[in-house]
């Protein structure tokens, strides 16, 4: 794409864009060519932006009206929702936002691990979109806090308290976090800041990762370099834009079901009880999202290696276009991996609900071997599959198959690590 | 490279300086932004309660707050301090006498943070397998000295700096 020179039509055009060459950077949302094969699984990129967009604009509006103090806050969300106009759709589109945000981006990721887009050469924009969603945990953590109700405060208490496990100075560091010697006001009143903060930071990273994506252009599903443009691409205008339009709909719909219809049922009721820091809940449960990483920290008995499995499996995630030695990137073409891919989804779905289950009994014993295959999946299954794996033919372009009805050998390259 | 170019001269002196005082300059502008965060005097002039126990019975326990977090006072039975003093050292998983925790002469009062040591939530009093507290969050059992015995807390409920005041004030702080 960037070696593809862009002149402006008009006169005027091409004399702003010898200034400054903001019409070629627009020409990325126009003539981009995009691999023809993209299924909708291509298509929560766009949402992702539509998210991020709609939690920045609600969440500016909150804070017009939102009081960041520990005495004030339980009373000023309910303010808003009871008197601000408008206030309670407001509100509730930015806390079911924050859900919709996340399943959106772990149905991009795990999109992304079936089609193998995190490999070379593509590495970078895999570990930009990591970046993002830690700091997409950290706002919708912060986020939760700021209503100071039960589950706010002890879902502060908690997390922040998993620092105290670092060995010497973990003390100091939840301290200097909490400005305080508890979560207290001044907690509240710097998780606001960075709330506000950080989702700006995440739309700086959107555009280093739009902007990695498109030195190679994007994978499609069967993994094959492109040569662009040509039979096997399609401009991004209008199609990929029509087509990323009307899944936006369709995800609008889920949307509104939520924000309309079960406006709490992700969230949880003892956040409608003030903060109390004299009685723990009798569950402490995280949001749904987070459940999987929750039921880690719980499955280990010790509390400085909880945290360490904790943080460790989101970070191995960092080293995963190492750890997977396969040359091909589709699944598609991969018989093995393919099944190991779905024991590993099951896997981080179990987890989840291990995460919502009290860490005892049969669930502990779950949450253990879920937490060991976790690991196995990524230290032992990726290395050792792609070396022992027979891959399918690769086909040599996206037409070919659709042309020769199916993938043909003959027509397929011997030479797989060329792809 | 050749050898000349490798003499240090004024240019390589003036490199060096200049990162350093850079880099002095740097430190001086970071620290107060990092240590802003850290409690204000506002915070550390809640240091000390003084709390009125004369209206504990035996058997029963009170929860103050002191610097934002419960500290838990409980008057033991005769029969409590026994059991907790029973338990061997072997047994703990944070090895402490029940003695060592316990005010000399005043032994019948546990005072401690009521914050489970793993990861800060506040355990409940009467329950879990050793009579005296347990954590719901992750599930830490306490004994009757609130010495950790089962689950992922790493170590005993802290025991915070008081003193008494008189037979029936105790100042936390």
């Amino acid at each position: 794409m960037s070696d593809q020179e862009y002149t402006p039509k008009s006169k005027a055009g091409k004399w702003f864009n010898d200034r400054l060459p903001l019409l070629t950077l627009g020409s990325h949302l126009t003539d981009y060519p995009t691999p023809k094969n993209l299924n909708y699984w291509w298509t929560f990129g766009g949402i992702l932006t539509f998210c991020l967009l709609t939690q920045i604009i609600t969440g500016i509006v909150l804070a017009m009206h939102y009081v960041a103090h520990a005495d004030l806050a339980f009373a000023s969300v309910e303010h808003i929702m009871r008197n601000v106009n408008y206030g309670w759709l407001i509100r509730y589109i930015h806390s079911n936002g924050a859900s919709m945000f996340f399943l959106a981006v772990y149905i991009h990721i795990f999109r992304s691990l079936f089609y193998g887009s995190y490999k070379s050469p593509r590495e970078v924009i895999w570990i930009i979109g990591l970046l993002i969603y830690l700091l997409m945990m950290a706002t919708a953590f912060m986020g939760y806090v700021l209503p100071w109700g039960q589950m706010s405060f002890w879902g502060a208490t908690v997390i922040t308290s998993l620092f105290s496990a670092i060995p010497l100075i973990g003390e100091s560091i939840t301290t200097w976090l909490w400005g305080a010697y508890s979560v207290d006001n001044p907690t509240l009143n710097r998780f606001f800041s960075l709330h506000y903060l950080f989702p700006f930071l995440i739309a700086g990273l959107v555009i280093l990762h739009i902007w990695a994506l498109h030195v190679p252009g994007n994978n499609n599903p069967i993994g094959i370099d492109l040569k662009k443009p040509s039979k096997d691409t399609v401009p991004f205008h209008p199609y990929i834009t029509i087509k990323d339009a009307f899944a936006l709909l369709l995800f609008m719909i889920i949307f509104s079901g939520f924000v309309f219809f079960s406006p709490n049922v992700l969230g949880h009721s003892d956040n409608y009880i003030p903060a109390n820091p004299l009685v723990t809940p009798a569950h402490i449960v995280p949001e749904w999202y987070l459940l999987p990483f929750y039921a880690i920290l719980r499955s280990v008995p010790d509390k400085l290696g909880g945290v360490i499995l904790m943080f460790g499996s989101i970070f191995i995630l960092f080293v995963l276009p190492w750890l997977d030695t396969s040359k091909v990137r589709s699944a598609v073409f991969r018989p093995m991996y393919r099944y190991f891919y779905w024991i590993f989804v099951v896997d981080v779905l179990l987890l989840g609900y291990m995460g919502a289950m009290p860490a005892e009994g049969i669930y502990l014993v779950l949450a253990r071997i879920g937490t060991i295959y976790y690991f196995l999946h990524f230290i032992v299954v990726l290395p050792v599959v792609g070396l022992l794996e027979k891959t399918d033919p690769v086909p040599m372009s996206i037409s070919t198959p659709v042309l020769s009805s199916g993938a043909d050998p003959a027509l397929a390259k011997k030479d797989y690590d060329k792809i | 490279m050749s050898k000349e170019e490798k003499k240090v001269n004024r240019r390589d002196f003036l490199f060096t300086a200049s990162y350093t005082v850079g880099a002095v300059g740097l430190g001086a502008v970071v620290w107060p932004l990092v240590h802003q965060m850290n409690p204000d005097k506002a915070q550390q002039a809640l240091a000390t309660t003084e709390v009125d126990i004369s209206q504990i019975e035996p058997g029963k326990s009170i929860t103050v707050l002191w610097r934002g977090k419960p500290v838990f006072l409980k008057r033991r039975t005769q029969e409590e301090i026994a059991e907790a003093r029973s338990v061997s050292l072997k047994d703990l998983p944070d090895p402490e006498k029940d003695e060592d925790r316990v005010k000399k002469g005043k032994d019948e009062w546990l005072v401690m943070l009521g914050v489970c040591t793993h990861l800060g939530c506040v355990p409940l009093k009467d329950k879990g397998d050793f009579k005296g507290w347990f954590c719901p969050c992750h599930g830490s059992h306490y004994d009757l000295s609130g010495r950790i015995r089962k689950g992922p807390a790493p170590t005993n409920m802290e025991i915070p700096k008081f003193e008494f005041v008189d037979n029936n004030t105790i100042k936390i702080g």
